[in-house]
């Protein structure tokens, strides 16, 4: 073991941060920084097309022009694109794996550490996972079962390889890569992510998931994620998020596109506990995520759930746009801010179609020194006749030296829309907290208990393994917090 | 000694409550306390659950051979002092198995006794249920969440029941109860009575004590025990209330 990874381990135990240690394994990057060359040497190493890369070029350029959205309620220092590793695979990895035994050991070590199912007996349970280690997919569980139904799940490095098609019609459909700075960042550098086709009528029947980890110093993580459901497809698709512990701090800027056809459902579960930084607000995640679902059919239907602990920074809006007649969007989220973590989170739902409706659950947590926003725009475009909106945001205080933020627009050009909104704010109940002690709990787990229950509504909407996990995720994020 | 109440001086925000109050509790003794309203009994109660906004003036209360000022409000219950609430607060969306099942544990971690499994557990909290007539329905519930007065008195004597506690303590649980709640709790009670534990009643009304039988009644006016005797008191107090204490 080299001194880096005792003092990370080292650091883990006095931190607590369960997931922060470091594998070793020569990797391979370009120079830091961004330019033409640093696009060229991913397009490259991905063996892509002409076309992507063009695809790549345009968006950069668009970048160049382009200065990072201001309207968040969050500070830190500006980041230097120039210092930032834009690609970084684990040596050797331009060829994928064809079975367990040609990954290296050590890999499948974090992955275990990590509680992830890769080898397929453990995937009985039912989760197919592609793994996404920095920036090359290495494992693809249960391919076989689901080629079968005609699903295809696979990188989305691959899928530009084998189905340039459906890449060309639907990449950037959702989120023009001059949407702002963040898509056209990452459209230009974007390395791996996951995609996912549903063909017609075919109802998924496991939930897909992704579980993506940032591994490598100072490495920015670009994934790009894809799905689309088509006419009467239904899939549920769940992303989490682990990276070991760095004293500096990481950019992360995913992109996710959801496009659900006529009659289609995509329901998308996140949880996200990537290193927040440490208690002096030193270190942690800067994640600046982009994440759109197109409700393009009739009926169709998207649902979001987040669950947010990590992140020195969250700067994330999982949106919904309801084109299709009766379409469907929902919004529901937890998000847990501690020590010096600042979230500014909500959603977007736009209302074009017809009788179309959507709905938002917000539960946002303060505890430390932290900064907890909701923002959300809820709009009734002109043709979007009966169209319904419910909001629900509440906001849990613990202390007295954290915020909680509600931002709110709604936004409505015709006037047989309905909207619903309610908000409150409440500090932690002492009496709630005397009665659970008299119990016998400890401060702690009271606490623990009654942020889990003020957050139910949230957590039962995530699928219910993960629900599990979520519920201990969010106990681990209290930890030490009260006192 | 059980329980030893020793010249016992409370004060909240500047006002003297409880003043030099004594009071002992043997094993297997049930006691209750009467007396009007702001007789200080509410406060009594919480003292001996532990709750921090009480400042505490003088004198000392013995538990089971510890010092109960040295014990936070947890080590208490976890020592088996149980108080049930006159108004118990809901906790939307917290379940009371993973609740209470939390509860029976941290207490048998205490007294170095083996956890509960999960599936025991629910049995467990399923039968006491039943024999306490309480509606299986119930328990899917939220604690105390849009509960009636009547239920959540009955959820309260439920918890009892489980975390089997040395020394009960039961604060006015009777209020806002009609006679078939009355019942239901009281029977809760007597059936959980053993030689080994304890129970204090703090009720305002003679009525509680028709069902269950104290072994002795004090009488609480202005924060002291101003009678003790045997239940011949609360026939006292049923007939010429406690003007002739005050």
């Amino acid at each position: 073991m080299n001194s880096e990874t005792l003092n990370t381990l080292d650091s883990y135990s006095k931190n607590k941060y369960k997931y922060g240690f470091v594998t070793e394994i020569d990797d391979e990057k370009p120079k830091k920084g961004l330019n033409e060359d640093t696009i060229k040497f991913i397009s490259l190493k991905k063996n892509e097309p002409e076309w992507m890369l063009d695809w790549r070029l345009k968006a950069y350029s668009k970048w160049k022009k382009m200065k990072e959205p201001k309207w968040a309620n969050l500070s830190f220092p500006e980041i230097d694109y120039q210092d930032i590793y834009y690609y970084s695979a684990p040596k050797g990895f331009e060829k994928k794996p064809k079975d367990l035994s040609e990954v290296d050991p050590k890999l499948i070590e974090t992955y275990n550490k990590l509680g992830i199912p890769l080898e397929e007996q453990k995937v009985l349970a039912g989760v197919a996972v592609d793994v996404v280690f920095d920036s090359v997919s290495v494992a693809t569980t249960y391919k076989g079962e689901l080629e079968k139904l005609g699903i295809i799940f696979c990188s989305i490095g691959e899928a530009i390889q084998k189905h340039p098609d459906l890449i060309k019609k639907y990449l950037g459909s959702v989120i023009p890569p001059g949407d702002h700075s963040f898509s056209a960042l990452n459209s230009a550098v974007f390395t791996d992510g996951s995609f996912v086709y549903i063909p017609e009528g075919v109802k998924c029947p496991i939930e897909l998931s992704t579980y993506f980890r940032i591994n490598a110093e100072n490495t920015g993580q670009f994934e790009r994620t894809l799905i689309i459901a088509d006419k009467g497809s239904y899939v549920s698709y769940l992303e989490g998020c682990t990276a070991p512990k760095r004293d500096d701090n990481q950019l992360h800027a995913a992109n996710v596109e959801l496009i659900a056809l006529e009659d289609a459902e995509i329901k998308y579960s996140t949880v996200q506990n990537w290193y927040p930084g440490d208690e002096d607000g030193k270190g942690g995640i800067y994640n600046f995520v982009t994440k759109r679902g197109l409700c393009a059919g009739k009926n169709s239907k998207i649902s979001w759930t987040q669950v947010e602990t990590g992140s020195a920074i969250t700067w994330k809006y999982p949106s919904c746009i309801l084109k299709g007649d009766n379409s469907i969007g929902e919004f529901y989220s937890v998000a847990i801010t501690n020590n010096f973590q600042q979230a500014d989170t909500g959603t977007k739902m736009t209302h074009i179609g017809k009788n179309t409706k959507s709905k938002i659950i917000s539960k946002g947590i303060s505890l430390g020194k932290s900064q907890n926003t909701y923002r959300g725009e809820v709009s009734f475009l002109r043709k979007a006749d009966k169209a319904r909106n419910y909001t629900q945001c509440d906001s849990l205080l613990v202390g007295n030296q954290c915020g909680a933020h509600t931002v709110p627009y709604i936004d409505s050009k015709n006037n047989t829309a309905v909207i619903e909104h309610e908000a409150s704010t409440s500090k932690i109940n002492e009496d709630q907290l005397y009665y659970c002690r008299q119990r016998g709990l400890s401060h702690e787990e009271a606490v623990s208990l009654i942020v889990n229950g003020f957050c139910k509504q949230v957590l039962q909407e995530l699928p219910m393994e993960f629900a599990v996990e979520a519920q201990k995720l969010v106990s681990i994020s209290l930890e030490g917090s009260v006192g | 000694m059980f329980l030893e109440i020793k010249d016992l001086s409370v004060k909240i925000e500047n006002k003297n409550i409880l003043k030099s109050l004594n009071l002992n509790i043997n094993k297997g003794e049930v006691h209750a306390i009467m007396g009007p309203n702001g007789s200080g009994k509410s406060t009594l109660a919480n003292v001996l659950a532990g709750k921090e906004d009480y400042e505490i003036l003088d004198g000392r209360i013995n538990f089971k051979d510890n010092d109960l000022f040295d014990l936070n409000i947890e080590e208490r219950a976890q020592e088996g002092l149980f108080l049930a609430f006159q108004y118990p607060v809901e906790i939307p969306g917290v379940n009371i198995t993973p609740f209470l099942h939390s509860a029976i544990n941290s207490k048998r971690k205490r007294m170095n006794e083996e956890e509960i499994d999960n599936l025991s557990f629910a049995k467990l909290l399923k039968s006491k249920a039943s024999d306490l007539g309480i509606n299986i329905d119930m328990l899917k519930r939220s604690v105390n969440t849009g509960f009636s007065g009547g239920e959540k008195k009955r959820y309260e004597i439920l918890q009892m029941s489980i975390l089997n506690p040395d020394l009960a303590i039961l604060d006015e649980t009777d209020s806002g109860l009609d006679i078939d709640a009355l019942k239901i709790v009281t029977d809760g009670v007597n059936k959980l009575k053993t030689k080994d534990n304890s129970f204090l009643i703090i009720t305002h009304y003679q009525k509680l004590l028709d069902y269950i039988k104290p072994d002795y009644v004090h009488v609480m006016v202005n924060g002291s025990i101003v009678k003790s005797g045997g239940s011949e008191i609360a026939a006292e107090i049923e007939k010429d209330g406690f003007q002739k204490f005050q």
